[in-house]
């Protein structure tokens, strides 16, 4: 066993630091402290509010938007919190009172939708198919001329499937509805364009594309109806209150600026690499999310393994120095199986058998040898115990 | 998350204690389901004359504190008489570990659970009960909720998988509410069978299921 190897599989829960990102991040807690208070600050005032701009032109220019679009927030969880919320709040006399959200999003859409419903929302929930798309026919059947809001993921962050958000939006605006995206782990890992896509608000996140944690960013479509839903001071336009976090916002902007679509090719060849060695390697194997490669984001991967139950590979794996997760219950806090893919019409055994590898620019192709060669080992010693082998 | 466990059920997870089957078992016991994420195994080979485990050995489909919490009620078993054996709680288990996360201690008593049913099984196919009570519905319906279906993790009777139950002369037949083709009738049909068969009184079970 490799010592001192260390494989981290776990990026679509985060990534690291990119050094550049870190030394250009550092410099604003040490030299340019200063917050950006006012356009007619002192010069370090207006050397942080500099480094704003530039982060939220760069954010806006990955996207196709103008810069005034997009609004700095603590990460996509709060991102999620001010699109929903912000949207229903500052809509309450309205008659719409319907929102529509897919049964595979986050828990931060899920949990803001439901808190809702105290408020006079009903919210209803797409179905998706067994590859993890969003029923689109579905949506059409519950959308009407009352539903305010509809909120599809871009991506999802455990089987990596990607939406059709083009027809999503249209749909949704048809009926006179906002279309919110929550593209936390699609940002930069599938080209985005606001515009084309239809999309109202989006909400995006720093820590999963090298960037520090802590930063994100909701993109909020010029015309919507919404409110803040923090209160304090008039940052942000007036839509989030709060000092900003220059460091993490200039580095949010730095991780975009130097964000490589090499570095991505790569990434993506070492995802198909590694799953045709698990393939090759290892027997009952099932692919979790789209099966066509080109509907995933590149650095997800996921596979239920028959007879075995997730925790127990994930601990071995650890011991072995690979770092990945599974959608069992016993893993959760809860104890609750991964609902994404419950909804995605898999038994318990297959969600408690799956796993997930999150790549990212730092992994050579030796480190995914050694790991398909652990994972190897690991399945086949857990089989041998498992009543459920034949 | 290593860390929330003890160094002792690193220590069995990673090297776990009298794994596999028995061919030649005396009694057998399954509890837990894949759906539940846990499920145990157990085999006893169980000396006629002393009563003592000789011989016990499990198969666990688990997270780490299934694993060793398996090992550790496997090896405080052997050895000892089955009244003994019956005596062993899911905290003796946990201590012995050195402690249960809060959120695993049900792995322990699935655990100690298969070992009482592989006891009880025992008893009953040896002539070992003290009281001999007439298999009727409910000790019928009182094993059947340790069977689980796999899809949707509940058990049979409150998935309401049990259309009706016959007992007559040592012949138990159960009428399932699933179709023939169903891709977990086999698996279903076999714990049942496995659940009813050790019953003192049973001689025959017999699975009925709908014509797809």
């Amino acid at each position: 066993m490799k010592k001192n190897l260390y494989v981290y599989l776990d990026s679509n829960a985060t990534t690291r630091v990119d050094d550049e990102v870190a030394k250009y991040i550092l410099n604003f807690y040490t030299n340019d402290y200063a917050v950006a208070s006012s356009q007619f600050s002192h010069t370090p005032g207006i050397r942080a509010k500099d480094a704003i701009d530039k982060s939220r032109y760069l954010i806006a220019k990955a996207i196709n938007s103008s810069p005034e679009e997009v609004i700095f927030t603590s990460g996509a969880t709060e991102s999620n919190n001010l699109a929903i919320k912000g949207v229903a709040f500052a809509n309450l006399n309205s008659k719409r009172k319907k929102i529509i959200v897919s049964k595979i999003e986050h828990f931060s859409v899920l949990h803001t939708a439901e808190s809702l419903e105290k408020f006079g929302f009903e919210i209803e929930y797409l179905n998706v198919n067994h590859e993890g798309f969003v029923d689109l026919n579905h949506l059409a059947s519950l959308i009407d001329d009352n539903t305010l809001l509809v909120s599809i993921m871009f991506a999802n962050h455990e089987v990596g499937t990607i939406q059709d958000i083009k027809n999503a939006s249209e749909i949704a605006h048809k009926y006179g509805a906002y279309f919110h995206t929550d593209a936390a782990v699609a940002f930069l890992q599938v080209p985005i364009d606001v515009n084309l896509l239809g999309i109202d608000l989006m909400s995006i996140t720093a820590h999963k594309i090298y960037g520090p944690k802590g930063v994100g960013a909701l993109y909020i479509r010029k015309g919507t109806k919404i409110e803040k839903i923090i209160e304090g001071g008039y940052q942000e336009f007036n839509l989030r209150a709060g000092t900003e976090n220059v460091p993490g916002i200039a580095g949010f902007g730095k991780a975009v600026e130097i964000f490589s679509q090499e570095d991505l090719k790569k990434v993506r060849n070492l995802r198909d690499y590694l799953y045709e060695q698990i393939k090759e390697n290892i027997s009952g194997v099932y692919l979790n999310g789209a099966s066509d490669f080109n509907k995933r984001i590149p650095n997800n991967l996921n596979v239920s393994f028959d007879y075995i139950e997730g925790e127990s590979v994930v601990l071995h794996l650890d011991m072995r120095g690979i770092a990945v997760i599974t959608g069992s219950a016993c893993f959760s806090r809860s104890l609750q199986a991964s609902h994404i893919l419950l909804a995605m019409g898999f038994t318990h055994e297959r969600a408690h058998g799956s796993i997930r590898f999150g790549l990212h620019k730092y992994l050579t192709k030796e480190d995914i040898d050694w790991t398909v060669e652990n994972v190897k080992e690991v399945v086949e010693k857990l089989r041998k115990l498992s009543p459920l082998s034949k | 998350m290593s860390l929330s466990y003890s160094e002792k059920v690193l220590k069995y997870f990673l090297n776990p204690v009298n794994v596999g089957e028995l061919k030649d078992a005396d009694a057998i016991a399954t509890e837990g389901s894949p759906a539940c994420g846990d499920m145990i195994k157990l085999f006893l080979k169980v000396n006629k004359d002393t009563k003592v485990i000789e011989d016990i050995k499990f198969k666990s489909y688990g997270c780490a504190s299934n694993i060793a919490t398996a090992s550790v009620i496997t090896e405080l078993a052997k050895g000892k008489t089955l009244d003994e054996a019956k005596k062993i709680t899911w905290t003796d288990a946990a201590e012995y570990l050195g402690g249960l996360p809060p959120v695993k201690v049900h792995c322990a008593v699935l655990a100690v659970d298969a070992l009482k049913t592989a006891i009880e099984n025992y008893e009953h196919t040896h002539g070992l009960l003290k009281e001999k009570k007439p298999t009727d519905e409910k000790i019928v319906r009182e094993r059947l909720k340790h069977v689980i279906n796999p899809l949707t993790g509940l058990d049979v009777l409150q998935g309401n998988l049990i259309k009706d139950i016959k007992i007559k002369d040592g012949r138990i037949d159960i009428t399932l509410n699933m179709a023939k083709n169903n891709q977990f009738a086999g698996n279903i049909s076999e714990e049942i069978k496995e659940r009813l068969e050790p019953l003192w009184d049973v001689k025959e079970v017999n699975i009925i299921l709908q014509e797809s």
